[in-house]
């Protein structure tokens, strides 16, 4: 019979391999995010950097550049956030599930 | 007496007794060093989350970016958006592993993760550093708005709101800090939401210009008082006359300037005929086009200084320890996750105000862009755009939350530098706690006064740029890379706060020009993080690579406790001593 739940309290051999997978889940999740929403801002800043004419475009009279950067990039990163906090949360219990998976065997 | 006078006096005034009032409220229940420091870890994600934001949006974000965008116009954008991002970056790489840690401060977190007394002590010391540089800009937003509102001397505000919050925080803790914060975001919300509104139902009803270039036009006959030696670009001369020195030469009352750059002496008097284009500080972008473009923050390098805003303040408020000492206070992991999220949503809608007004002060107030003083700018919009018994009442509401911001934060930072210093330079009793708050309440008084007449948000900056460059490598590689070793962290933490101090020593004494080796000595030492913190992030993993046979022998056993979801037995809350 083996006991996941307290091989992963006690950090035997088995234990150390469920958890490292966990953080790298985690981190990779992280790291995609981040590379996601700071990549989307860098193009931001080498486009209207780059193109002074992409400055220039407007909508409903106000110029494009101040409705990405004074307005649209908040719900956006909202979302980053909240998609984040969901497959976070969907690795845990993937986690746990494991865990109890093993402890009924 | 002037009613606008009158009125941000009693909306001063009121701010600070209802601060006091809801501290006090928070006093009865404040009892143990855990009240003190984590309030007992039981705060809700949303109370949680309005406390943070409270206390994060200090004089930079409240007066300071309305300022820097009234001024630079597009690239100041990036300021508001990268004070959000840094929650995001706290969200996805910090929250619920540092709660799951059970440290109590940051300093406890590095001994926690790497059993280090002498790790932790430096973690303490830039800890320290941090929320005293961070307080000097909050004193000297205080000095600032009281001198505009009321005219008192400048040394007024650093000494009124360092009582006041040393009072606060010696009474309370962070117990009744909590209450405070999550207050004080509310009203500053009110505070700069309601103005803007009633400036857009105004620009509605008059045919809205705010999409168009806006050169910094004055509506009517305006006189400015040059209060120190001052550097403008003049692009069209005509309507502006000048009295005093320029270009170190004394002028009589009503001499023309041509156009061109021209230093403007001390006790300068510019005036401007109805409809004269405004002098421009030197620096800051001339035509309507530029400003609305993108045209840099001042100086040379105007990607670079973009890219490294990004780097500091998206990295920045990971290091920020009155902002990761909240987190703390969450019940779990999962709550934490939640509360940055939460955080991310009430800034968000924060910052559509004071960037609207900053369009706005160029449009009514274009004459503070003369000495570059932008940071009143959102104090005196009411009265100058609106005018009239209206115009007064909401500089009374304005000049509230000004003084919320200030307040606010400087509890924050007063709390963690206390429980820092209380913790691990004394015993940690209460008794300590509140030794250390009137300690690192009055300490940053003089340095405001002492400090040039920097522009809040670029101050606020360079402490981001040092958070970024210390804590935010230390925790990120603290909690995912198991091969970080207290050597490593040392040294890391040693190269990031000599580096990014001394690039704001630099930047604060002007000692490098913005012609030397093209700029770049200048541009680097005014926005650093894009070089101090990739160098600090270096040399922690070198030096840890190569005192590898140091990793902590149970680390396996700290990354569990670290990233395992609660419920398995494994947090153990760590308490101080005494």
């Amino acid at each position: 019979m083996v006991h996941t739940r307290v091989e992963v309290a006690e950090q035997t051999g088995v234990g150390d391999v469920l958890v490292r997978g966990l953080v790298r889940a985690q981190l990779g999740l992280a790291v995609r995010m981040a590379l996601l929403v700071a990549g989307t801002m860098a193009a931001v800043a080498l486009l209207t950097g780059a193109l002074p004419g992409f400055g220039a475009v407007t909508v409903a009279g106000i110029r494009v550049n101040w409705l990405i950067l004074g307005v649209a990039v908040y719900p956006a990163m909202y979302a980053a956030g909240r998609i984040f906090v969901a497959l976070a949360e969907q690795n845990e219990r993937h986690f746990i599930g494991v865990i109890e998976q093993g402890d009924e065997q | 007496m002037n009613p606008v006078t009158v009125s941000s006096a009693a909306g001063l005034l009121a701010a600070a007794v209802a601060t006091v009032a809801v501290g006090a409220y928070g006093l009865r229940v404040s009892r143990t060093t855990s009240d003190f420091l984590v309030a007992s870890r039981s705060v809700p994600p949303h109370l949680n989350a309005a406390a943070i934001s409270g206390e994060y949006l200090s004089a930079a974000s409240f007066l300071g970016v309305a300022g820097l965008i009234a001024k630079y116009g597009a690239d100041a954008l990036w300021y508001p958006v990268g004070f959000t991002a840094g929650y995001l970056g706290l969200l996805l790489f910090v929250a619920a592993p540092l709660r799951r840690s059970g440290a109590y401060t940051v300093p406890d977190f590095a001994e926690f993760r790497l059993d280090s007394r002498p790790v932790r002590r430096a973690a303490m010391i830039v800890v320290i550093a941090i929320c005293l540089l961070y307080l000097v800009p909050q004193y000297q937003g205080a000095g600032l708005a009281l001198k505009t509102l009321l005219g008192l001397p400048v040394w007024i505000g650093p000494l009124a709101v360092g009582a006041i919050v040393v009072i606060n925080v010696v009474g309370g803790g962070m117990r009744s800090i909590t209450f405070v914060q999550a207050f004080q975001y509310w009203l500053k919300l009110t505070a700069i939401a309601v103005p803007t509104l009633v400036l857009l139902a105004l620009a509605a009803s008059d045919r809205g210009e705010l999409g168009g270039p806006l050169p910094p036009v004055v509506g009517q006959q305006t006189t400015v008082a040059v209060e120190t030696d001052v550097e403008v670009e003049i692009v069209d001369p005509s309507g502006v006359r000048v009295e005093g020195t320029v270009d170190g030469i004394a002028v009589p009352p009503g001499s023309p300037l041509s156009a061109g750059r021209h230093t403007l002496g001390t006790g300068s008097t510019v005036t401007l005929a109805p409809g004269a284009r405004t002098p421009v500080v030197a620096g800051a972008p001339t035509s309507g086009d530029g400003w609305l473009g993108g045209a840099g923050l001042g100086g040379d390098h105007r990607l670079y200084q973009v890219f490294s805003i990004m780097v500091a303040t998206f990295l920045g408020a990971m290091g920020l320890p009155h902002v990761l000492v909240r987190f703390y206070t969450n019940p779990d992991g999962r709550a934490a996750r939640r509360t940055a999220l939460a955080v991310i949503a009430l800034l968000s809608v924060f910052y559509l105000f004071p960037t609207t007004l900053g369009v706005f002060a160029r449009r009514h107030v274009p004459e503070l862009l003369i000495t570059g003083d932008a940071d009143a700018a959102v104090l005196l919009l009411p009265s100058s755009a609106i005018g009239g018994t209206a115009g007064a009442a909401l500089t009374g509401l304005v000049a509230a939350g000004a003084i919320a911001a200030f307040l606010a934060t400087s509890s924050g930072l007063l709390v963690s530098l206390a429980g820092a210093a209380a913790t691990d330079l004394l015993r940690g009793r209460v008794r300590d706690f509140r030794w250390a708050a009137a300690a690192g309440g009055l300490i940053p008084i003089p340095l405001a006064l002492a400090a040039s007449s920097f522009e809040l948000s670029r101050g606020v900056g360079l402490v981001f740029a040092m958070a970024a460059s210390t804590l935010c490598p230390l925790l990120v590689l603290g909690i995912w890379w198991r091969g970080l070793t207290a050597a490593g962290a040392l040294a890391g933490l040693g190269v990031g706060a000599l580096s990014s101090t001394s690039a704001t020593l630099l930047a604060v004494s002007g000692v490098v020009g913005p012609a030397t080796f093209g700029g770049w000595p200048a541009a680097v030492a005014g926005q650093p993080a894009a070089v101090t913190v990739p160098l600090a992030f270096a040399t922690m993993v070198i030096v840890s690579r190569l005192t590898r046979s140091a990793v902590p022998a149970d680390v396996s056993r700290i990354f569990a406790r670290m990233h395992l979801p609660e419920g398995l037995g494994m947090g153990v809350e760590r308490v101080p001593r005494g």
